[in-house]
Protein backbone atom coordinates (compact mmCIF):
# COMPACT_ATOMS: atom_id res chain seq x y z
CA UNK A 1 0.00 0.00 0.00
CA UNK A 2 1.50 3.37 -1.05
CA UNK A 3 1.40 6.20 1.45
CA UNK A 4 0.98 9.90 0.59
CA UNK A 5 4.69 10.52 1.26
CA UNK A 6 5.72 7.89 -1.26
CA UNK A 7 6.63 5.18 1.25
CA UNK A 8 5.16 1.71 1.09
CA UNK A 9 3.67 -0.25 3.98
CA UNK A 10 2.19 -3.71 4.16
CA UNK A 11 -1.50 -3.37 5.22
CA UNK A 12 -2.43 -5.31 8.36
CA UNK A 13 -4.24 -8.65 7.84
CA UNK A 14 -7.93 -7.81 7.98
CA UNK A 15 -9.29 -11.10 9.34
CA UNK A 16 -6.35 -12.74 11.06
CA UNK A 17 -4.41 -9.90 12.74
CA UNK A 18 -5.49 -11.04 16.18
CA UNK A 19 -3.90 -14.48 15.74
CA UNK A 20 -0.42 -12.97 15.71
CA UNK A 21 0.14 -12.18 19.38
CA UNK A 22 -1.01 -13.41 22.79
CA UNK A 23 -2.18 -9.96 23.80
CA UNK A 24 -4.38 -9.71 20.71
CA UNK A 25 -5.88 -13.12 21.55
CA UNK A 26 -6.67 -11.94 25.07
CA UNK A 27 -8.23 -8.77 23.67
CA UNK A 28 -10.52 -10.81 21.40
CA UNK A 29 -11.45 -13.23 24.20
CA UNK A 30 -12.29 -10.23 26.39
CA UNK A 31 -14.48 -8.66 23.70
CA UNK A 32 -16.13 -12.03 22.96
CA UNK A 33 -17.42 -12.08 26.53
CA UNK A 34 -20.16 -9.79 25.20
CA UNK A 35 -21.44 -12.61 22.95
CA UNK A 36 -21.94 -14.90 25.94
CA UNK A 37 -23.36 -12.16 28.16
CA UNK A 38 -25.78 -11.31 25.35
CA UNK A 39 -26.84 -14.96 24.86
CA UNK A 40 -27.36 -15.40 28.59
CA UNK A 41 -29.44 -12.19 28.82
CA UNK A 42 -31.63 -13.42 25.94
CA UNK A 43 -32.03 -16.78 27.72
CA UNK A 44 -33.23 -14.99 30.86
CA UNK A 45 -35.67 -12.80 28.90
CA UNK A 46 -37.01 -16.00 27.32
CA UNK A 47 -37.29 -17.60 30.77
CA UNK A 48 -39.35 -14.65 32.02
CA UNK A 49 -41.56 -14.96 28.97
CA UNK A 50 -42.07 -18.67 29.71
CA UNK A 51 -42.80 -17.77 33.33
CA UNK A 52 -45.60 -15.49 32.16
CA UNK A 53 -47.13 -18.45 30.28
CA UNK A 54 -47.68 -20.46 33.45
CA UNK A 55 -46.18 -23.23 35.53
CA UNK A 56 -45.83 -25.91 32.85
CA UNK A 57 -44.03 -23.58 30.45
CA UNK A 58 -41.69 -22.31 33.17
CA UNK A 59 -40.86 -25.82 34.42
CA UNK A 60 -40.04 -27.03 30.92
CA UNK A 61 -37.80 -23.98 30.43
CA UNK A 62 -35.87 -24.56 33.67
CA UNK A 63 -35.60 -28.31 33.08
CA UNK A 64 -34.17 -27.64 29.62
CA UNK A 65 -31.77 -25.03 31.07
CA UNK A 66 -30.38 -27.48 33.63
CA UNK A 67 -30.36 -30.62 31.46
CA UNK A 68 -29.24 -29.29 28.08
CA UNK A 69 -27.59 -25.93 28.71
CA UNK A 70 -25.05 -26.84 31.38
CA UNK A 71 -22.02 -26.60 29.04
CA UNK A 72 -23.27 -23.23 27.75
CA UNK A 73 -23.82 -21.97 31.31
CA UNK A 74 -20.27 -23.01 32.24
CA UNK A 75 -18.95 -21.16 29.19
CA UNK A 76 -21.01 -18.08 30.06
CA UNK A 77 -19.66 -18.20 33.60
CA UNK A 78 -16.01 -18.36 32.45
CA UNK A 79 -16.44 -15.48 29.98
CA UNK A 80 -18.52 -13.39 32.42
CA UNK A 81 -15.85 -13.88 35.07
CA UNK A 82 -13.14 -12.81 32.61
CA UNK A 83 -15.23 -9.76 31.69
CA UNK A 84 -15.59 -8.76 35.37
CA UNK A 85 -11.87 -9.10 36.11
CA UNK A 86 -10.79 -7.24 32.95
CA UNK A 87 -13.50 -4.56 33.35
CA UNK A 88 -12.46 -3.74 36.92
CA UNK A 89 -8.78 -3.86 35.93
CA UNK A 90 -9.23 -0.88 33.57
CA UNK A 91 -11.40 1.24 35.89
CA UNK A 92 -8.42 3.34 37.10
CA UNK A 93 -7.78 4.29 33.45
CA UNK A 94 -11.44 4.87 32.54
CA UNK A 95 -12.25 6.65 35.80
CA UNK A 96 -9.21 8.19 37.53
CA UNK A 97 -10.48 9.32 40.93
CA UNK A 98 -9.19 12.06 43.21
CA UNK A 99 -9.75 12.31 46.92
CA UNK A 100 -8.76 15.41 48.94
CA UNK A 101 -6.69 16.64 45.98
CA UNK A 102 -4.68 13.43 45.59
CA UNK A 103 -4.96 10.79 42.87
CA UNK A 104 -6.16 7.50 44.29
CA UNK A 105 -3.77 4.65 43.45
CA UNK A 106 -4.79 2.13 40.79
CA UNK A 107 -4.52 -0.69 43.30
CA UNK A 108 -7.00 1.07 45.58
CA UNK A 109 -9.58 1.65 42.82
CA UNK A 110 -9.32 -1.92 41.49
CA UNK A 111 -9.39 -3.34 45.02
CA UNK A 112 -12.49 -1.34 45.92
CA UNK A 113 -14.27 -2.60 42.81
CA UNK A 114 -13.31 -6.22 43.47
CA UNK A 115 -14.60 -5.84 47.03
CA UNK A 116 -17.85 -4.34 45.73
CA UNK A 117 -18.14 -7.27 43.28
CA UNK A 118 -17.71 -9.77 46.12
CA UNK A 119 -20.30 -7.93 48.20
CA UNK A 120 -22.87 -7.76 45.37
CA UNK A 121 -22.31 -11.46 44.63
CA UNK A 122 -22.81 -12.51 48.25
CA UNK A 123 -25.84 -10.25 48.74
CA UNK A 124 -27.53 -11.48 45.54
CA UNK A 125 -26.95 -15.10 46.52
CA UNK A 126 -28.28 -14.60 50.08
CA UNK A 127 -31.22 -12.45 48.92
CA UNK A 128 -32.26 -15.16 46.46
CA UNK A 129 -32.10 -17.95 49.03
CA UNK A 130 -33.69 -16.12 51.97
CA UNK A 131 -35.78 -13.50 50.13
CA UNK A 132 -39.47 -13.95 49.50
CA UNK A 133 -39.99 -15.83 52.78
CA UNK A 134 -41.33 -12.87 54.74
CA UNK B 1 -11.97 38.49 22.43
CA UNK B 2 -13.64 38.39 25.84
CA UNK B 3 -16.06 35.80 27.13
CA UNK B 4 -19.23 37.75 26.22
CA UNK B 5 -18.06 38.21 22.65
CA UNK B 6 -17.32 34.53 22.33
CA UNK B 7 -20.76 33.59 23.65
CA UNK B 8 -22.42 35.95 21.21
CA UNK B 9 -20.27 34.51 18.43
CA UNK B 10 -21.38 30.99 19.31
CA UNK B 11 -25.02 32.01 19.28
CA UNK B 12 -24.65 33.31 15.74
CA UNK B 13 -23.26 30.04 14.45
CA UNK B 14 -25.47 27.18 13.42
CA UNK B 15 -26.30 24.75 16.20
CA UNK B 16 -23.57 22.09 16.40
CA UNK B 17 -24.52 18.63 15.20
CA UNK B 18 -25.68 16.54 18.12
CA UNK B 19 -23.95 13.17 18.25
CA UNK B 20 -25.74 10.06 19.52
CA UNK B 21 -22.42 8.62 20.64
CA UNK B 22 -22.63 9.75 24.30
CA UNK B 23 -25.98 7.95 24.68
CA UNK B 24 -24.69 4.70 23.15
CA UNK B 25 -21.45 4.99 25.09
CA UNK B 26 -23.06 5.68 28.49
CA UNK B 27 -25.45 2.72 28.05
CA UNK B 28 -22.42 0.58 27.12
CA UNK B 29 -20.40 1.71 30.15
CA UNK B 30 -23.30 1.34 32.59
CA UNK B 31 -24.08 -2.08 31.13
CA UNK B 32 -20.43 -3.13 31.36
CA UNK B 33 -20.35 -2.31 35.07
CA UNK B 34 -23.72 -3.93 35.79
CA UNK B 35 -22.76 -7.15 33.97
CA UNK B 36 -19.33 -7.16 35.63
CA UNK B 37 -20.99 -7.01 39.05
CA UNK B 38 -23.93 -9.35 38.41
CA UNK B 39 -23.59 -11.75 35.46
CA UNK B 40 -21.20 -14.23 37.18
CA UNK B 41 -23.46 -14.63 40.22
CA UNK B 42 -26.60 -14.78 38.05
CA UNK B 43 -25.19 -17.62 35.91
CA UNK B 44 -23.98 -19.40 39.01
CA UNK B 45 -27.39 -19.05 40.66
CA UNK B 46 -29.74 -19.67 37.73
CA UNK B 47 -27.72 -21.84 35.35
CA UNK B 48 -25.28 -23.77 37.52
CA UNK B 49 -26.43 -24.06 41.16
CA UNK B 50 -29.04 -26.77 40.55
CA UNK B 51 -27.13 -29.02 38.10
CA UNK B 52 -23.98 -28.74 40.23
CA UNK B 53 -25.97 -29.64 43.35
CA UNK B 54 -25.25 -26.36 45.20
CA UNK B 55 -28.92 -25.47 45.79
CA UNK B 56 -32.16 -27.49 45.96
CA UNK B 57 -34.43 -27.29 42.94
CA UNK B 58 -37.35 -26.26 45.20
CA UNK B 59 -35.86 -22.75 45.47
CA UNK B 60 -36.60 -22.29 41.77
CA UNK B 61 -40.25 -23.37 41.87
CA UNK B 62 -42.76 -21.51 39.72
CA UNK B 63 -44.67 -20.23 42.78
CA UNK B 64 -41.52 -18.86 44.43
CA UNK B 65 -40.14 -17.07 41.33
CA UNK B 66 -43.60 -15.75 40.53
CA UNK B 67 -43.95 -14.35 44.08
CA UNK B 68 -40.51 -12.72 43.90
CA UNK B 69 -41.31 -11.02 40.61
CA UNK B 70 -44.63 -9.74 41.96
CA UNK B 71 -42.58 -7.13 43.84
CA UNK B 72 -42.44 -3.93 41.71
CA UNK B 73 -38.95 -3.05 42.95
CA UNK B 74 -37.61 -6.45 41.87
CA UNK B 75 -39.35 -6.04 38.52
CA UNK B 76 -37.60 -2.70 38.05
CA UNK B 77 -34.19 -4.12 39.01
CA UNK B 78 -34.62 -7.15 36.72
CA UNK B 79 -35.66 -4.89 33.85
CA UNK B 80 -32.72 -2.51 34.16
CA UNK B 81 -30.13 -5.24 34.71
CA UNK B 82 -31.26 -7.18 31.63
CA UNK B 83 -31.85 -4.05 29.52
CA UNK B 84 -28.35 -2.73 30.24
CA UNK B 85 -26.75 -6.16 29.71
CA UNK B 86 -28.46 -6.48 26.33
CA UNK B 87 -27.32 -3.04 25.16
CA UNK B 88 -23.83 -3.55 26.45
CA UNK B 89 -23.57 -6.86 24.60
CA UNK B 90 -25.07 -5.49 21.37
CA UNK B 91 -22.73 -2.50 21.24
CA UNK B 92 -19.59 -4.43 22.15
CA UNK B 93 -20.38 -7.22 19.71
CA UNK B 94 -20.81 -4.63 16.95
CA UNK B 95 -17.30 -3.30 17.61
CA UNK B 96 -15.92 -6.85 17.92
CA UNK B 97 -17.35 -7.93 14.56
CA UNK B 98 -15.59 -4.92 13.02
CA UNK B 99 -12.35 -6.13 14.64
CA UNK B 100 -12.90 -9.58 13.15
CA UNK B 101 -12.88 -7.93 9.69
CA UNK B 102 -16.61 -7.67 9.04
CA UNK B 103 -16.98 -4.17 7.64
CA UNK B 104 -20.76 -4.05 7.00
CA UNK B 105 -21.17 -1.92 10.12
CA UNK B 106 -24.56 -0.48 9.13
CA UNK B 107 -26.24 -3.88 8.81
CA UNK B 108 -24.44 -5.30 11.84
CA UNK B 109 -25.50 -2.33 13.98
CA UNK B 110 -29.13 -2.52 12.87
CA UNK B 111 -29.33 -6.29 13.48
CA UNK B 112 -27.70 -6.22 16.91
CA UNK B 113 -29.53 -3.14 18.19
CA UNK B 114 -32.80 -4.56 16.82
CA UNK B 115 -32.30 -7.82 18.76
CA UNK B 116 -31.53 -5.84 21.94
CA UNK B 117 -34.55 -3.56 21.38
CA UNK B 118 -36.99 -6.42 20.65
CA UNK B 119 -35.79 -8.39 23.67
CA UNK B 120 -36.13 -5.26 25.85
CA UNK B 121 -39.69 -4.70 24.61
CA UNK B 122 -40.61 -8.36 25.22
CA UNK B 123 -39.06 -8.09 28.68
CA UNK B 124 -41.08 -4.97 29.50
CA UNK B 125 -44.34 -6.54 28.26
CA UNK B 126 -43.72 -9.75 30.20
CA UNK B 127 -42.87 -7.92 33.43
CA UNK B 128 -45.81 -5.50 33.40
Amino acid sequence: MKLANGNYIRPPARYSWWLRQGRYWRYMLRELSSLFIGIFSLMLVWGLYRLSQGEAAFSSWSANLWDQMLPLSLLVFVFAFYHSVSWFAVTPKAMPLRFAGKRLTSAFIVGAHLLLWLLVTALTWIAFIYGGEA
Amino acid sequence: MNLTDRNADNLNKEAPKVSHKPVVWSLFAAGGTVTALLTPVLVLLIGLAVPLGLLPQALFSYARIQAMLANPLIKLIVFFVLFLSLWHAAHRLRITLHDFGLRADGIVAICLYAIAALASILLAIVLI
